[in-house]
């Protein structure tokens, strides 16, 4: 009874923890398996361990290659569609404009929008135009999808900004520019960077439309999707382990380093 | 989301003191606006339009194609193409449920119980997004591998024998069957879930939990009864950010599926991509954005909630 | 039109609103046509429920809202089409607006950065010193007390040295106490620094108690200006005399008039009320509301009626309510001429035999008694106090 008891007290807490788990049973897989040494050309089943994969991270044909074009579209998606999205974003929050609906619309759609209808038919308008597939293909496809994201962060942040800042700013002498500058932008950055993070993370990670619309260049995920059928090495595991591991730890510091800023000032 | 309707200015007597400052420079909103509407409208708008004029071509690559209005496309698509449209639709609602079954806890437990803890459990939910989710979905091969420790666990409990009786595996395997399509769909999308369920039930004050207490409310009554009707913009817009991507996914199928289990996102793709037959791919994929609008706009208006996000 | 007319003939610092007024596209009137002279170095307070237009007309004079008519006039110079960052005017916001990613320093330095002074250390210093804030430079707005919060604001704002300062509802955001002793605090500010201030709130006391010259403000017009104890004696209208305090309005008809005093009939009584205060035609058998102020009324137990001297103004009634708060014990009255006739009494000598049921004479010295046309709306102004 005291068992029924304590476990009826915690539901939620044991339940979260095992929702929790399945949601990190992967990464645990994914790094115990870049210690493999796997027989054979697909890394599904444990062997021995083996530090080689971590020691010759580059030593697979085509994957750096492929991983330093993912992060080069990764950057320029997100810079892209961080500055359209942000003027969007204050556009639609600071100013009255006529089709306000029609431009709600269009940002909402491409993300009520399965991916694969997106990529087929930005695929059906390259084909049409006779353009070249590629790096430029992929970019625009990027910033396109990535877009609608950054413009719903920074609208929220935006909205919930006091008018009376901007107002105060123009009181104490500051033009337009300067106001923009120096008070309006700092206190939208959060939305904004929350926005480019996004940006980042959708346009690296982003396999169905890149598929679409790479023509013969390989991104980081192409790669991986390739390696599927021809045979994965242990290398993929070290990249994702790697990522895995810098992302918590990005987080963690910058959550340290804002805790003890706050605790010096109080 | 973006909010789809706009409410007029109030005309109440206190509006002036709330309204938005009004800039001078008539025309700056329409330059802020213009070149990310004009991407918009030029890189997803515009392909619309094409892929809606590919879907009612007729030809072949090497004679090239041409505008003959031959709807039977549509027809002949949906005809040959239905099991794997409603699996599609089984698969992802399936995975939405049960991503909304295990995510809200979660979502719950890091609103209200976590303490501390909060931030921790929000980096670890938000972090394997960063792991690229195809190596991911390429570790459940791994877990579900025949043989292995979740199998043999699952066989030994005799879980599998009804599954199998269900017809969502085969036999002593759970890879290449729905069962682990399903799984792969809940895994990858359940994040999507979690963040606009969390949202909406950080909103909630605590307090509002006291207070049912304090009205003769039991805890499932007060999750009932006030939690989840004010989580509701939550559940709605984490359902559709699951069920969208899910209806159209095709990676999970692929990887963790069989023929059996193929989606419409695999069809299109393969037409696409493989058999390069533009129309009937193009008609496909509309669809599938049809469709999807219908049950999206129809889900929207039932929830009542049409501001979301 | 209304003006106040500065007691030194020196005009260099006044706010000269003339004709100004505000349509919203909505096509809401905030503000109708109004004409107002605020004199340099006076504390100036537009006082007024939400809505009637107070905030608005402080807004055009800092330039935050463009007037559809009219001009603004600094002294000598035309500001009406100045955007705010090029006129010697600045705010201190309702709820603050201090920019929360600057500490205390920054923010109160951001005007003199803007105008491009360099060495801004000595003066934020002094300004902070002024405040009592000069521990918390460093510190974020969001680290502060309201009280703190507001007094930050302040600064920001007079470390530009304005011609004139607008406040707009600067201590709505605080509690009682912590309003009472920061109300005293900025009359303090503005008599040591001699700079014009336009205070806008809604609530009277505030008003009264700071300003020299208070507007009060309804429905895009002003109802009357002056100084705290004019509005509060002799109030022009219905809603000035329910919105500052309350009144006792009875509605009554002119008898006769003799001697510089007005005889009226009001129920079965007769009360007399002086000419000089009242301002509407006085043809016999004219409707006249008359007002007293509750405080000025002594209440006497029925029996001992007789003891009251002649020549006052009285009423009979029974007490109806009673509650006591210390200093005064406030009775409500139900009489013939005037159901719920408030009454404050001072508790020096309580006669105990006054409670509800007691039969009482209400009387007053005629000279506090006011008149008002009787062609307004009696209770106006009450419900707009009540909802604050």
């Amino acid at each position: 009874m005291a068992l029924v008891n304590w476990l009826k007290r915690h539901f939620v807490v044991i339940a979260g923890l095992l929702t929790l788990g399945y949601l990190l049973l992967p990464n645990v897989v994914v790094t115990v398996f870049s210690f493999n040494k796997p027989k054979g050309r697909f890394n599904y089943e444990w062997q021995q361990f083996s530090t080689d994969a971590w020691k010759d991270p580059c030593g697979v044909a085509d994957m750096c290659g492929s991983l330093s074009i993912s992060l080069q579209i990764a950057f320029w998606a997100t810079v892209g569609a961080t500055v359209l999205g942000s003027m969007i974003a204050f556009a639609l929050v600071r100013y009255r404009f006529r089709a306000r609906g029609t431009v709600n619309s269009l940002i909402f759609l491409p993300m009520a929008m399965p991916e694969v209808v997106m990529a087929a038919s930005l695929l059906t308008l390259f084909l049409n135009l006779g353009a070249q597939l590629g790096f430029w293909t992929i970019l625009i496809a990027h910033i396109m999808f990535c877009l609608s994201f950054v413009v719903v962060a920074v609208k929220a942040r935006v909205m919930s900004m006091d008018p009376r800042l901007e107002e105060a700013a123009r009181d104490l002498y500051a033009s337009p520019v300067q106001t923009f500058l120096r008070v309006t932008l700092p206190i939208a950055a959060p939305g904004i960077a929350a926005g480019a993070l996004l940006s980042f993370a959708l346009s690296f990670d982003d396999f169905i439309i890149t598929n679409f619309n790479a023509g013969s260049t390989v991104t980081f995920p192409m790669f991986v999707w390739g390696s599927a059928q021809r045979g994965t090495p242990v290398q993929i595991n070290v990249i994702g382990t790697t990522m895995f591991l810098v992302a918590v730890l990005l987080v963690l510091t910058s959550m340290v380093i804002s805790n003890r800023r706050n605790k010096q000032k109080a | 989301m973006a909010t789809l309707t706009e409410a007029p200015p109030p005309l109440s007597p206190t509006a002036p003191e709330k309204k938005p400052p009004r800039r001078r420079g008539r025309f700056t909103p329409y330059w802020l606006l213009l070149p990310g509407i004009l991407w918009l409208l030029v890189f997803f708008a515009l392909p619309m339009i094409y892929q809606a004029s590919t879907s009612v071509q007729t030809g072949s690559l090497e004679t090239g194609y041409k505008v003959t209005w031959h709807f039977a496309t549509y027809w002949d698509a949906l005809a040959d193409y239905w099991p794997q449209f409603l699996r599609s639709i089984l698969y992802a609602g399936a995975a939405t449920i049960l991503c909304l079954v295990l995510g809200y806890p979660l979502a719950y437990l890091i609103a209200f119980r976590a303490g501390r803890w909060r931030n921790l459990i929000m980096v670890l939910v938000i972090a394997p997004f960063f792991t690229s989710f195809l190596i991911r979905t390429l570790a459940w091969k791994t877990i579900l591998a025949d043989g292995g420790p979740v199998v043999g666990a699952l066989n030994s409990l005799h879980v599998l024998d009804v599954t199998s009786w269900l017809g969502w595996t085969t036999g002593d395997r759970v890879l290449a069957t729905p069962l682990a399509v399903v799984c792969g769909l809940t895994y990858n999308f359940l994040p999507f879930m979690i963040l606009p369920l969390y949202t909406s039930l950080e909103r909630i004050d605590g307090r509002l939990h006291e207070a049912a207490g304090d009205l003769y409310a039991k805890p499932v009554t007060t999750f009932r009864k006030v939690t989840f009707p004010l989580s509701m913009p939550g559940v709605v817009s984490g359902t559709l950010l699951t069920f969208i991507p899910a209806a159209g996914d095709y990676v999970n199928a692929e990887l963790l599926g069989s023929t059996d289990t193929r989606m419409i996102g695999n069809v299109i793709q393969t037409q696409f991509l493989r058999i390069l037959d533009y129309p009937t791919a193009a008609a496909l994929s509309f669809i599938l954005m049809a469709a999807i609008l219908l049950m999206v706009t129809f889900y929207i208006r039932k929830s009542g909630t049409e501001d979301l996000v | 039109m209304i003006t106040v007319t500065n007691k030194n003939t020196e005009t260099g610092g006044d706010v000269r609103l003339s004709g100004i007024s505000k349509t919203y596209d909505n096509g809401f009137t905030a503000v109708q046509p109004l004409d107002l002279t605020v004199p340099q170095g006076s504390f100036f307070a537009l006082l007024g429920a939400s809505g009637c237009g107070k905030t608005t007309t402080l807004r055009m004079i800092a330039g935050l809202e463009e007037p559809t008519t009219g001009t603004v006039h600094l002294g000598d110079q035309e500001v009406t089409r100045l955007p705010p960052y090029k006129r010697p005017v600045n705010t201190v916001f309702q709820s603050y607006a201090l920019f929360p990613h600057l500490d205390i320093f920054e923010n109160v330095a951001f005007g003199l950065r803007r105008r491009g002074i360099k060495s801004v250390k000595k003066q934020v210093e002094d300004m902070l010193e002024l405040v009592q804030l000069g521990e918390q430079a460093r510190k974020k707005p969001h680290q502060l007390s309201g009280g703190q919060q507001q007094r930050v604001a302040v600064a920001r704002a007079l470390i530009n040295t304005p011609k004139v300062l607008l406040l707009d509802e600067p201590l709505g955001a605080l509690d009682l106490k912590l309003r009472r002793q920061m109300q005293l605090e900025l009359k303090r500010i503005q008599t040591e620094v001699g700079i014009t201030f336009v205070h806008v709130t809604h609530d009277q006391e505030e008003a009264m108690t700071m300003a020299d010259t208070v507007a009060v403000m309804n429905a895009g017009r002003v109802e009357q200006l002056g100084s705290p104890t004019d509005l509060y004696e002799n109030p022009n209208t219905t809603f000035v005399a329910n919105f500052l305090g309350t009144s006792n309005l009875i509605e009554a008809e002119v008898d006769s008039r003799s001697g510089g005093e007005i005889v009226l009939k009001a129920g079965g009584g007769k009360l007399v009320l002086p000419e000089a205060r009242y301002a509407g035609p006085t043809t016999t058998g004219g409707k006249v509301l008359v007002g007293v102020r509750p405080e000025k009324i002594a209440l006497t137990h029925a029996d001992e009626a007789g003891e009251i001297p002649v020549g006052r103004n009285r009423i009979t009634g029974k007490i109806a309510d009673s509650s006591f708060i210390g200093v005064s014990t406030q009775y409500v009255i139900d009489s013939p001429v005037c159901p719920e006739f408030e009454v404050y009494a001072q508790n020096i000598d309580r006669d105990d035999r006054l409670v509800p049921g007691a039969e009482v004479v209400l009387h007053w010295n005629p000279a506090h008694t006011f008149g008002l046309d009787a062609d307004q709306d009696i209770d106006a102004g009450i419900q707009e106090e009540a909802t604050v």
